[in-house]
């Protein structure tokens, strides 16, 4: 077992070695343009890339045609939102979404109000989930867009994309979802689960960084967007700029060993983060947050109070994991997934999502358990928090000098 | 952000962990931070009849700069007086630690803990009160 352990799976997986093999071809031997259309240079960079969307649409059961590629969900996040926004002004202006999607689908919305638009951010209930009758409540003859993402990145947990798909279909409005982290985790059919567009990543999956794609919907009904960058119409038109094709054809690779491995692969990864789960929420004042039937597979957020989520990770220095403390992010502010599931500042600050993935073995999942339990302890040993709840003090009674 | 070799020496081996006995005259305590923000800090000393801290202890919940900072305080209060402990700046800690502009805020905090725990003896033994924290910002 080597030390230290990568447990942080949500923020980026390794690339599958596999993967990496079919890369490496269009690195040097097939460096062509996949757009030059009158050479065997630029025909052998396009199979790659055709084969690739094959592999891409398979995996979520869209036509190849549907797929664009991209540099990532934050640039497919943007093109769908503003894209959307731009190709059916005349219809609306309205977008609803919510409080804890992704920084690029809230920076999007944020830049549609800009433009004139009116977006209405629904709040989230206790285990992270939206509420569809708010949904409903929320819908107008104005409303273009529902962009609810598909599994959330701090916590976990899966919105019922069916149920919101079909009241934005009701209502004539479009259903776009970011399904970064759920993508190649669980099964994802746009034509089942009523999806118009999705984003995901190549990077989130066992795929190289910098590539990504959009599912944008051609039937039933057909879905434009403008194209977020001028040049040379590639995508459809939908997205210019000459194709990453390494990137892309890695990108085809990790979609057609998810689908082939997902089934084994989620049942594997469920058991062990139950397991870890388990062993932690052992520990006295340890709460998971999130709902705990809705989720993704390989992930866990849990909050040991009386600890500080920083500090906590220092004495885990043997693991990667990420926390949703305010002293890890530049704005020391504690997560805002977190804090809208109704959490009280210093629960956000006590978190820490652990990720599992394809490469985690139960051996790393054990010693994480133990060496966890070990910094807890450890830290409250340190806690004058932690030594206050032990004498009966009620915190929530304390004038605490905010600073 | 890697933390420096001090930060992290004071965090695997904090000094003087503990509890004082908050209700004797010989003990000042300092609770400062909340909950709210990521940081609580408690500072205690214990001073003889010629005003010389002869112990200190502190618990801290906050982050590993936060309990190096309130670790190294009590290693330079203790042997200290008084009114020497209520010269110990902030900066002084920063470049101790070599805390990076982020983590300043950790020292503040235990500036703020060191000057309330003074305090709060001075109150006990019907002293005046002396210049009051910082990090109300």
């Amino acid at each position: 077992m080597n030390l230290p352990i990568y447990l942080d799976n949500n923020a980026t997986t390794p690339l599958d070695p596999r993967v990496l093999e079919v890369m490496l071809p269009y690195f040097n031997a097939k460096f062509g343009n996949a757009a030059s259309r009158n050479h065997a240079f630029g025909w052998a960079a396009e199979e790659g890339v055709d084969y690739a969307r094959e592999q891409v649409a398979k995996l979520i059961g869209a036509n190849e045609k549907e797929i664009i590629f991209t540099s990532g969900a934050t640039e497919s996040d943007n093109l769908a939102i503003k894209g959307v926004f731009e190709m059916y002004k005349e219809k609306g202006n309205h977008i609803i979404t919510c409080v804890t999607e992704h920084k690029a689908v809230l920076d999007a919305c944020k830049h549609v109000e800009k433009m004139g638009g009116l977006v209405t951010y629904l709040p989230v209930k206790s285990d992270g989930l939206i509420d569809l009758a708010a949904l409903e409540a929320a819908m107008t003859e104005k409303t273009i867009l529902v962009a609810i993402m598909y599994g959330n990145n701090e916590i976990g947990v899966i919105q019922p994309v069916k149920e919101i798909a079909a009241i934005a279909h009701k209502h004539g409005a479009l259903f776009m979802t970011d399904a970064t982290q759920t993508v190649g985790k669980i099964p994802v059919d746009v034509n089942a689960d009523g999806i118009d567009l999705m984003a995901f990543s190549a990077h989130k999956m066992y795929g190289p960084k910098g590539v990504g794609a959009l599912y944008v919907r051609r039937k039933n009904p057909r879905v434009k967007v403008t194209a977020q960058m001028d040049g040379g119409g590639h995508e459809r038109g939908m997205r210019s700029g000459t194709l990453n094709v390494p990137g892309i054809v890695g990108l085809g690779k990790a979609c057609e060993l998810c689908r082939l491995e997902m089934d084994e692969e989620a049942k594997r990864l469920s058991k062990l983060r139950d397991k870890l789960q388990a062993s932690l929420t052992e520990l006295e004042e340890s709460y998971v947050n999130g709902n705990v039937e809705h989720r993704l597979p390989h992930v866990a957020n849990i909050s040991f109070k009386y600890v500080e989520g920083e500090g906590l990770m220092m004495a885990m220095k043997d693991l990667a994991v990420s926390s949703g403390s305010a002293c890890t992010s530049a704005s020391l502010e504690p997560s805002y997934v977190l804090k809208s599931l109704g959490l009280s500042d210093d629960l956000a600050h006590s978190s820490i999502r652990f990720g599992l993935g394809r490469f985690t073995t139960e051996e790393e999942v054990d010693f994480a358990i133990e060496q966890t339990k070990k910094a807890v302890n450890h830290l409250r040993d340190l806690s004058p928090l932690w030594e206050m709840f032990k004498e009966g003090i009620d915190l929530d009674k304390i004038e605490w000098a905010e600073h | 952000m890697a933390y420096s070799e001090k930060v992290i020496d004071h965090y695997t081996h904090p000094r003087n962990v503990g509890t004082l006995d908050k209700s004797s005259t010989k003990v000042g305590t300092g609770l400062v931070g909340a909950p709210e923000c990521g940081d609580v800090m408690r500072l205690q000393i214990e001073v003889d009849e010629n005003h010389m801290i002869t112990d200190a202890k502190f618990k801290t919940f906050g982050c590993g700069s936060a309990i190096a900072s309130s670790s190294l305080a009590t290693e330079w209060l203790k042997g200290k007086s008084i009114d020497d402990a209520m010269k110990i700046d902030n900066m002084d800690i920063v470049e101790e630690l070599a805390l990076p502009p982020v983590k300043i805020h950790c020292s503040v905090l235990a500036e703020d803990a060191i000057k309330a725990a003074i305090n709060d003896y001075r109150v006990k033994n019907g002293l005046e009160v002396l210049e009051s924290a910082k990090s109300h910002h």
